[in-house]
């Protein structure tokens, strides 16, 4: 095994088309996942937006998601994926899938980590005087901070392997490279660098969530 | 200020179809510029009834009036501003424990719209008058129990209330810093004449700072009145375990000799040497059963249960009255 039949500037693109998946994935499942995960816990038992129709379907629309296996997810999605960005290739093709996978997971943690906010402070923020909207986004989001970060890092780290999983269908990356390179052609050098480029980017994630976490927890 | 019309609150309990009762016709008044206290054990009814005030439970029979305004006929925007008058702390002090002591304190300001030189400008106002300036930036988890509940307080009062709502406070404190922040609330009481309505199940804290008291039992209101009279002569065979809990209980032994009397002496007749005095003139020997002396936030008293045997004792009980000594007989009575 050698390293001459690597190259080193299809594994920057990889990384590179990794990254940009990863990033426009995020972005997209905190903006779809964060609203999703506070309406389910706004709409649960005993909640101040208590509603058992729209907790029930809305809770039904995520198990549905999240029970469908991602690869599966991929394929079917296809046509959605075509309609949305108007192909079902590359980095922009990988996205719509990432964000359908990712959004009802990150919805459940989100609505974990707001059941953790302690209700005496929801109660104090009511006698106090304040709206519903003032209590969700001055005392409800702000004391979730540091579970919803942790979310989010546990979403992020998730995505990664998604986003290998994407090479499957032409989405490109690292994961795209290790499949057809690694597997496909016997390289095993490269099936190594991509693994342990993976393994880099999932650690860094880790730490600087576990930080951001550290950061923003005053308890 | 405040008025309970026969109020009822009942629980819907959704598996068995039966609703649990917390609060069963309560009528009460609390009078402006009064601490006012309510007693019971858990489970009695208390966190229900304090949160009718500010409309955080709505009663489902009866009405509460607060400061004018039915709580449950006000819509959104008034109950929101009946908030703003009236303050509340709590037992585990509610604080956000991601905002410094400063932004906890400035929190219902900014909920209220006010500016921000306002905000500024009132809480460091009021973090002087808690007594922490000195901790404006620190987070919560930083600071000890009293000084939580002091920066509970200091944004209670942040909206200038009328009224504040303290939901068993102290519970959560070392008798010493109860004590403090028991003076704390006096002195709001006293300085800005806020009416105070506090929950509680320590008789001491009643005994301290309240100037009325209503003593509740499974949801219903089993004694109302002056401190001093539920503390010394408690009607109700739960004020009677409160006061025991706080003092403990004389000892009358229904087989001693001699007639049992309970003297209880209040303000000034408690200082005067009474017992020596009546003692010598009628003859009457006398053996103390049991005793305490304190004080009901400002006023002494004390209260003596006593044999006694020989002598004229007709002559002395009506000494004792003369004297301004309150006698009950306890003979009659079996021991408790």
């Amino acid at each position: 095994m050698s390293v001459s039949n690597i190259d080193w500037s299809e594994i920057g693109q990889a990384t590179i088309d990794t990254l940009a998946m990863l990033g426009g994935s995020m972005v997209l499942t905190i903006a779809l996942g964060l609203p999703l995960g506070v309406v389910l816990f706004l709409t649960g038992k005993g909640q101040m937006l208590e509603n058992r129709l729209a907790n029930g379907a809305l809770s039904l629309l995520v198990n549905i998601l999240r029970s469908v296996p991602f690869v599966i997810l991929l394929i079917v999605m296809i046509p959605l994926t075509v309609a949305l960005v108007g192909t079902s290739l590359g980095v922009a093709g990988a996205i719509p899938p990432l964000v359908v996978g990712a959004a009802p997971f990150f919805a459940r943690l989100v609505e974990t980590a707001l059941r953790e906010v302690d209700r005496g402070v929801i109660e104090a923020s009511f006698a106090m005087g304040a709206k519903r909207r003032q209590v969700v986004l001055g005392a409800l989001l702000p004391e979730a901070l540091p579970g919803l970060v942790a979310a989010a890092t546990v979403t992020a780290v998730a995505l990664v392997s998604y986003t290998a999983m994407a090479g499957v269908v032409g989405a490109g990356g690292l994961g795209d490279l290790a499949i057809r390179f690694g597997y496909q052609r016997f390289q095993t050098d490269v099936m190594i660098v991509t693994v342990v480029l993976m393994l880099v980017l999932v650690q860094v994630l880790q730490m600087v969530g576990d930080a951001v976490v550290r950061r923003v927890s005053h308890r | 200020m405040i008025a309970f019309e026969a109020v009822s609150k009942t629980y819907s309990a959704a598996k068995s179809g039966q609703g649990a009762a917390a609060l069963t016709n309560v009528s009460l008044s609390v009078n402006a510029g009064e601490v006012f206290g309510v007693i019971g054990a858990s489970g009695a009814g208390k966190s229900t009834l304090i949160r009718l005030i500010n409309g955080l439970e709505t009663p489902t029979g009866g009405r509460v009036v607060v400061d004018g305004d039915d709580v449950a006929a006000l819509g959104v925007d008034g109950l929101r501003a009946l908030r703003r008058r009236v303050g509340m702390i709590f037992q585990h002090f509610n604080l956000l424990s991601g905002k410094t002591v400063a932004q906890n304190v400035a929190f219902p300001l900014k909920l209220a719209g006010r500016p921000a030189a306002e905000v500024k400008a009132r809480t460091a106002e009021l973090l002087e008058r808690v007594g922490l300036t000195a901790h404006a930036d620190k987070f919560p988890a930083q600071l000890s129990g009293g000084q939580k509940q002091r920066v509970g307080i200091a944004r209670a009062l942040a909206t200038g209330p009328k009224i504040l709502l303290c939901d068993e406070a102290t519970s959560a404190l070392d008798p010493e810093t109860t004590e403090q922040i028991l003076d704390l609330v006096s002195g709001l009481n006293r300085e800005l004449g806020l009416t105070i309505v506090l929950i509680t199940h320590e008789m001491d804290v009643v005994r301290r700072v309240c100037d009325r008291v209503a003593v509740l039992e499974a949801g219903r209101v089993v004694e109302t009145g002056a401190v001093e009279d539920v503390f010394l002569h408690p009607a109700s065979d739960t004020a009677r375990r409160f006061v025991r809990e706080a003092d403990g209980e004389p000892a009358a032994d229904a087989a001693l000799s001699g007639r049992v009397v309970r003297l209880t002496f209040k303000g000034e007749a408690t200082y005067k040497p009474v017992l020596g005095e009546v003692a010598r003139t009628t003859g009457v020997d006398y053996s103390i059963l049991g005793g305490r002396i304190h004080r009901l936030r400002e006023t002494p008293y004390g209260q003596l249960t006593l044999a006694l045997t020989g002598g004229d004792i007709g002559a002395a009980i009506a000494q004792f009255q003369a004297a301004g000594v309150r006698v009950d007989d306890l003979s009659g009575e079996t021991a408790r």
